[in-house]
């Protein structure tokens, strides 16, 4: 608890016309944290993390970076400050190969042989080696979000954003990921969105819930899965 | 390896355009010189949207603005100067100049696909518009009369630089551009295999992404339009020493349309089919124009509507996937062959 904060958000908003998507968030994670954002759909979790990564300005209230103002930031700029983010629906380069996706996100820090080798090197660690010269357009859901989460790891990020990273994902994948996710905090911030409630288990962090663009509880994941209200919310279906 | 392959058909590319550069001239008569100088000026032309629309994404529908600024630059600035040396150079920076602050716009303003294009269409006819109008003897820059819809003629030719008595002969405009265009194609192809060309491709393949990987895409884009804007210039002034000759023409939508035909003829994403776009297309409008059996722009609209309904993606990539295709088919059949045969069916 004694960890800074690596990001703070104070008071965000975002309208869509008459819709509230985020009322008001006041949010904080520390360095090295890992969390995961729970909420039903709707709930304004992917506004959120949009906002956080300059994808979308917020109406009101600010967000900080190591308490540096990022609210009006070029979304680049934000990327170059250290935040990275694997979007709910992905977001790779279809067109080309796997191998060249992850080059080119390593490419962005380091020198071209550097690049080549960081990015065989996450082929394996995600296990995508055999898939290496295929473009990423031909490969099934689950394998094109494993290339994203490797473009994350070769910018090699202070904070991770993840928004619902296990859609479309095996069972064994899933757990896979959960294991990554948890290797990847302490070195960096983690902050995972899941539908997922054994993924959730499974991660067992600090969990924020979401619910109609509000936080409604914020704990340990045992305390917060038993809670009433986030069982009320979920209309007891996710609890078991 | 693939990358020594590449700079070995390079340096093959770069030798045998000089041999050809300089030994056409001494093989073939004069007038065909002339004409193949004309298809290398629109295969330069073709290059510039090669490049900023097939490799960057950026849909131009005025990519002409850029040639016809390029031609009137020189134009003007030969025929005020007397010496081409700078004139060549103006007819280069002044497009690259106008590309930036136009970009800037487009680019920083985050104008989307569509509208970039309604955006350079319009100021191609606003070009056109503009210089069609100023046909008066009083519109002139230093001492030259702009022309308005009547042109200027009798543009002097590039001359040796800093000795405006050696001008070019048709032979050696016809050195002069085949150089310039190999020159160009090589620079471009390693343009492309650079870190910065695959920055490039992997923006127009999403956009979104590359900026959350923190590439700036907006710079990225305005310098791949600069660049674009330079060739083009490059080919205006290139224009104007093959036919001595400038008009507003060279701003009209089917001058534009045209060259947007060259690229989908080529396919998107290849520097040489869109030179051999380019070519075929110019060909075929000689060929339908001079022997009359029917209006060449009736052929080119028809070409371009097959084109965009039922090979979007340009005859050389169809042709290059289908030739892929066969040899996959065909290793397919040889391994099930071998299957089957272990397998002792015959
Ligand atoms: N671009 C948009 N325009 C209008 N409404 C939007 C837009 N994006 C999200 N919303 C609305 O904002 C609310 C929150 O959406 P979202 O953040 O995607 O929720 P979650 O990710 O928690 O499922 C929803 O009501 C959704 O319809
Ligand atoms: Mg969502």
């Amino acid at each position: 608890m004694s960890k800074p904060p690596i990001l703070r958000t104070e008071q965000v908003c975002k309208r869509f016309g008459g819709v509230n998507a985020v009322d008001g968030i006041d949010f904080s994670v520390a360095e090295g944290e890992l969390r995961c954002i729970i909420g039903p759909n709707g709930a304004g979790k992917s506004t959120f993390f949009k906002m956080l990564s300059g994808q979308l300005q917020p109406t009101a209230g600010r967000i900080l970076f190591r308490e540096v103002d990022i609210t009006r930031e070029e979304r680049h700029r934000i990327a170059r400050r250290g935040v990275a983010i694997k979007t709910q629906v992905p977001n790779v380069f279809d067109g080309l190969s796997a191998f060249e996706n992850l080059r080119i996100a390593a490419a962005r820090r380091l020198d071209s042989r550097g690049a080549a080798e960081l990015a065989r090197d996450i082929l394996a660690r995600v296990e995508m080696t055999a898939h290496a010269d295929r473009a990423v357009g031909e490969l099934a859901h689950g394998q094109r979000q494993w290339i994203e989460i490797g473009m994350l790891l070769a910018v090699d990020p202070a904070l991770v954003l993840l928004d619902e990273p296990t859609a479309g994902m095996t069972k064994e994948e899933v757990a896979r990921a959960a294991a990554m996710i948890r290797a990847l905090a302490n070195q960096r911030a983690v902050i995972v969105v899941e539908h997922d409630m054994k993924f959730v288990r499974m991660v067992d962090a600090n969990v924020t819930v979401f619910h109609q663009g509000r936080i409604l509880v914020e704990g340990p994941t045992d305390t917060v899965l038993r809670d009433t209200r986030v069982r009320d919310v979920y209309l007891g279906k996710a609890a078991h | 390896m693939s990358r020594g392959r590449d700079a070995a058909t390079l340096m093959a590319v770069g030798l045998i355009g000089l041999a050809v550069a300089f030994s056409l001239p001494h093989l073939v008569e004069v007038f065909v010189l002339v004409e193949l100088t004309a298809y290398i000026v629109f295969a330069m032309l073709a290059l510039s949207l090669a490049l900023v629309w097939g490799y960057a994404g950026i849909l131009c529908f005025g990519q002409s603005i850029f040639f016809g600024i390029g031609g009137y630059a020189y134009t003007l600035g030969v025929m005020n100067i007397g010496e081409s040396t700078l004139p060549v150079a103006l007819g280069i920076a002044l497009p690259m100049l106008f590309a930036a602050v136009l970009g800037y716009f487009l680019f920083y303003g985050r104008v989307s696909d569509i509208y970039l294009g309604v955006i350079t269409l319009c100021v191609s006819l606003i070009a056109y518009n503009l210089i069609n109008s100023l046909s008066g003897t009083e519109y002139k820059i230093g001492s030259v009369p702009i022309g308005g819809h009547n042109g200027i003629p009798g543009v002097p030719v590039v001359n040796m630089p800093g000795d405006s008595s050696r001008t070019f002969g048709f032979e050696e405009v016809f050195t002069l551009s085949l150089i310039l265009l190999v020159a160009v194609y090589i620079g471009l192809r390693a343009l492309l295999a650079s870190q910065f060309g695959k920055v490039v491709v992997a923006i127009r393949e999403n956009e979104l992404r590359a900026e959350l990987l923190g590439y700036d895409a907006r710079a990225y884009k305005l310098v791949v339009f600069v660049i674009g804007a330079a060739i083009a210039g490059l080919a205006g002034v290139l224009f104007v020493n093959w036919g001595s000759f400038i008009g507003p023409t060279v701003f009209s939508i089917f001058f534009s349309a045209q060259i947007i035909i060259w690229i989908m003829v080529g396919g998107l994403g290849t520097l040489a089919g869109a030179i051999a776009g380019a070519v075929f297309i110019q060909w075929l409008s000689t060929w339908l124009g001079t022997n009359k059996i029917i209006d060449p722009n009736i052929v080119l609209g028809v070409i371009f509507i097959v084109l965009v309904l039922l090979v979007p993606k340009g005859l050389q990539p169809m042709l290059v996937e289908r030739f892929k295709r066969r040899r996959r088919s065909e290793t397919r059949s040889d391994t099930r062959s071998e299957t089957n045969s272990r397998l002792g069916v015959p």
